[in-house]
């Protein structure tokens, strides 16, 4: 089921025979136009990273992301993917669970629930976290009383980052889940295993690589939230600024140079995510979810 | 819900583990996404209707979210565009170095949108790549409404391609035989058999963009020029309101917005339930 | 699986261990500033942490958060934990010390009204003066591309709007209506408005927009140090406004921290000798410029400047409301003349 197999065998040219492809020429021109155009709006800004990052010399380059307010953005970008994504997993798992294994009532309503992070401005993801609990917000007086620090801190930029990537995971799992149906864990329960074994043995083997995939998309959202978090940070240097918070710093600073050379570490890990994601499709096609096999 | 009988929640089964999970993902999404987005419902709410329709009928207000909304519109029909002739092109033919141009297609899903937006910015500055050769002709993209566009056509590009790749895959090449053998040309097979089973897919991928686009803030802001009713988006309204002490303000924006993303979501779903309808599942 | 997943917990709990620790380990000051103040407080902090540790054998760290001097107020009273505040103008620190932060007379606490230096506002154009800029008359003109932050959000912008205004006043002879019209005039040349001064900084010198910006003396000096004489030149207009950022011990958050001596310490340094000279040499016009370099101050240019204590606009108390609150006069000259 990979990507070329699947891809009809376009025929010779010129013979008029074939009638469901295009002509040469057209056939040229469409290929023209998009691969025009993804170059033009996908290709030329990532290049245009990169260029840009090595525009002062490969040592200025290093000493942009070695200076310690760039290691603390990029130690606090980790910290945030690292309790992220777990988390955001394990609220995946369980959501896929409920609704792929059981049916019940409010299910479509709840399924709906999970994408709403998805069309919801990040701006706003970051304006419900400063209004519940900021100084002024519902909680604020609570908070202070008893001095937790929760927006302008780790916990604010966490669960900005938690909201905007909510849906991942458990968008991988739930169509996978669902058609994968339930007759595997019906039979490791009628052959005695307990529940958490089924789970742990049989469901979470069966959905291995749509998990990897979810968690790789979740993470690159993750390290790469901008919006949410530049409302909740309060950009203190080398503390609450993230690697998208600092490079906006450095762009602010005359810092052209370092803004992209830190920008060009984040479309290192969207290269990357990007390689994973396609190696998943390629190779595990038929273990992740139908709408990603193409 | 057929099949569930009576007062009770669900369908008996002899999976375990429903109490846990279904608790477990309610209490999480309640905890994280649905309080905090009441809490700013309620805020909003207090403002009453009429303080509230004052808010979002405020000429400044109104033209962020128009622009918003224009922009977002065009880029959503221009990747609709583009996007299906992406997925033809990657589904249909063959080509060197098609897996790694399907592969980039997600790139604005990896790449942080502040990334993206100073790329973007450096490219069509009056000084930059692009920029630089459009400055002598008079165009600007920079700074204006037109910047904004690209923007949002970048973050927006692989929904429609992602949405109509796998309908397209799985289209029986018979039909156009078929088409074809009852001596329809091959743009008339196109326009009238293939493209309308195409439409919920486009569709759906059309209003992910827009919903996508409408609330865009990280790569738009770098190259907006951010200019109150000529370049000012919603979503950098939200914030500014919120820098100058309008928490009202913002959050009834802020809940204008959520009402309108919530509409796109509702008509997605219906869109798809559709398609179930109409043309089996996907 | 299973074990993957306690692997993922497991390291994202020691991670966040490892990151608390440094918190506790010394002291921490947090000094919420305007954007323009980041090498100026780059060297004093380094300063500062020198004489503390000597004085008193403590560590302190001193850490900073640089915005829109308005955007930075807001996100003090919404909880962001400043020790000092060191803002662009009175009018920010007042709302914070309206939200109960900081006590109402804080501007009596230290010397000169709190503001251990000044500064003014002045062009920037590009090198040559191409468009002949000589005073605010020219920034109207047509044609002209004037870059200025959003008065709403910045404080400098708020500076720039004063200026403009006060040269509008004395030209057309106290006439409020033509004051207005004069502004506004101004930002229908404004192409973008950045939420920062030093995001106006940037699109002016980096990303060539605009043939004039209306800046902060000291990030005027700034950008031709660090960008080169060669790319631009400044401009004195013939009025200008003196600006004076303040400063302030937030007190709740002091208290609450245990921080106060060494916050108050730290402002209190601000007006020593050694680093009025290092502000002068940072091109900000120090209070006391009997400590600074003569050649430092030789720099700044002798210019008239209107205080906003001045009759014309009565204090920030009066200023603020009546040009930049909802509605008010800033709002009213970006309303399109259909709606207006």
């Amino acid at each position: 089921m990979t990507n070329l197999s699947m891809a009809p065998v376009p025929a010779p040219a010129g013979r008029g025979t074939e009638v469901t492809t295009e002509t040469r020429p057209v056939r040229a021109l469409l290929i023209g136009i998009a691969v025009a155009f993804l170059a033009l709006f996908l290709l030329l800004p990532l290049g245009a990273v990169f260029v840009e990052a090595f525009r002062v010399g490969a040592s200025a380059y290093f000493d942009a992301i070695s200076e310690p307010d760039a290691l603390a953005a990029i130690r606090l970008t980790l910290i945030v993917a690292a309790i992220a994504v777990p988390t955001n997993l394990v609220f995946g798992l369980a959501a896929a669970w409920a609704i792929a294994k059981f049916e019940f009532r409010g299910k479509s309503l709840l399924n709906a629930l999970i994408d709403l992070p998805f069309s919801v401005s990040p701006v706003i993801a970051g304006l419900i976290y400063v209004l519940l609990f900021g100084a002024q917000g519902y909680l604020g007086p609570y908070l202070q009383s008893h001095d937790i620090q929760i927006v302008f801190a780790l916990p604010g930029i966490v669960l900005a980052t938690i909201f905007v990537t909510v849906p991942f995971v458990a968008r991988e799992l739930v169509p996978l889940m669902q058609e994968q149906g339930t007759q595997d864990e019906e039979a490791a329960l009628s052959l005695g295993a307990s529940g958490w074994q089924t789970f742990f043995r049989v469901t979470l083997p069966n959905v291995r690589w749509a998990l990897l995939y979810g968690v790789v998309l979740c993470n690159a959202r993750a390290m790469g939230e901008f919006g949410a978090v530049s409302v909740v940070s309060g950009h203190i240097r080398g503390k609450t600024n993230t690697m998208p918070l600092h490079v906006e710093i450095l762009y602010n600073e005359y810092n052209f140079a370092a803004a992209f050379a830190v920008a060009s570490l984040l479309a290192l890990l969207a290269l990357f995510t990007l390689i994973v994601k396609a190696t998943l499709e390629w190779r595990y096609a038929g273990q992740i979810a139908a709408s990603r096999r193409h | 819900m057929a099949g569930i009988s009576g007062l009770a929640l669900k369908r008996p089964s002899v999976i375990p583990g429903f109490g846990l999970a279904f608790g477990f993902a309610l209490t999480y999404l309640g905890l994280i996404v649905l309080i905090p987005l009441g809490a700013m419902v309620v805020k909003a709410a207090s403002l009453g209707l009429a303080g509230f329709w004052d808010i979002v009928t405020n000429p400044r207000t109104v033209a962020a979210l128009r622009l918003s909304f224009v922009t977002s519109l065009i880029a959503a029909g221009i990747n609709a565009v583009f996007g299906v002739v992406i997925a033809w092109v990657l589904v249909r033919y063959r080509f060197p170095a098609k897996r790694l141009l399907d592969a980039f297609v997600d790139l604005p899903f990896a790449l942080p949108t502040a990334v993206a937006g100073i790329a973007l910015t450096a490219i069509y500055a009056p000084n930059g790549w692009i920029g630089s050769w459009l400055a002598p002709l008079g165009i600007k993209v920079a700074y204006t409404p037109l910047g904004i566009l690209i923007a949002l056509v970048f973050i927006g590009l692989p929904f429609v391609v992602r949405t109509v790749q796998p309908v397209l895959e799985e289209f029986d090449r018979e039909i156009e035989e078929a088409a074809a053998t009852l001596g329809a040309r091959r743009d008339q097979t196109i326009f009238r058999v293939v493209l309308p089973a195409l439409i919920p897919a486009i569709l759906t991928g059309f209003a992910l963009a827009l919903a996508r686009a409408v609330g865009e803030y990280g790569s738009v802001i770098f190259i907006a020029g951010n200019i109150p009713y000529v370049s000012e988006i919603a979503p950098l309204l939200i914030v500014i309101r919120l820098e100058e002490f309008g928490y009202a303000e913002a959050t009834a924006i802020g809940t204008a917005m959520l009402l309108i993303s919530f509409g796109l979501l509702v008509f997605v779903h219906v869109v798809q339930a559709w398609r179930r309808r109409r043309f089996g599942n996907d | 699986m299973n074990k993957h997943l306690r692997i993922i917990t497991t390291a994202a709990a020691l991670s966040l261990t490892a990151a608390a620790v440094p918190a506790f380990a010394d002291t921490t000051l947090l000094n919420v500033s305007y954007d323009p103040t980041r090498e100026l407080y780059k060297e004093v902090n380094a300063a500062f942490a020198k004489e503390w540790k000597e004085k008193t054998g403590e560590t302190v760290t001193i850490e900073q958060s640089h915005g829109g001097s308005g955007k930075q107020a807001r996100a003090v009273i919404d909880g962001l934990k400043a020790d000092v505040v060191t803002l662009a103008l009175e009018g920010d620190i007042d709302k914070v010390a309206e939200s109960g932060l900081i006590d109402k007379d804080w501007r009596s606490r230290l010397p000169d009204a709190s503001s251990p230096y000044t500064s003014t506002i002045v062009f920037l154009v590009r090198k040559g003066n191409p468009k002949s800029i000589k005073d605010w008359d020219d920034l109207v003109k047509e044609g002209v591309e004037v870059i200025t932050p959003n008065p709403k959000t910045s404080g400098g912008a708020r500076w720039n709007y004063l200026a403009a205004w006060a040269y509008a006043d004395q030209k057309y002879g106290h006439d409020e209506e033509k004051n207005k019209e004069f502004v506004k005039k101004l930002y229908k040349n404004v192409p973008v408005l950045d939420t920062g001064a030093r995001g106006s900084t940037t699109t002016f010198v980096q990303r060539g927009i605009g043939d004039v910006l209306l800046a902060w003396e000291n990030e005027a000096f700034l950008a031709l140090n660090e960008l080169g004489e060669d790319k631009f030149e400044i401009v004195v207009p013939s009025l200008s406004i003196k600006a004076e950022p303040p400063v302030a011990v937030v007190d709740k958050n002091v208290d609450a921290k245990g921080t106060r001596k060494v916050a108050e310490a730290y402002l209190n340094f601000l007006y020593q000798p050694d680093v009025q000279k290092a502000i002068a040499k940072n091109y900000y016009r120090p209070a006391e410029p009997k400590y600074a370099d003569a050649k430092d101050l030789a720099r700044f240019p002798d210019v008239q400047l209107v205080s906003v204590d001045d009759p014309l606009f009565g204090g920030w108390k009066k200023a603020q409301p009546e040009h930049f609150a909802d509605g008010a006069v800033f709002d009213q000259i970006y309303q399109p003349a259909s709606t207006n």
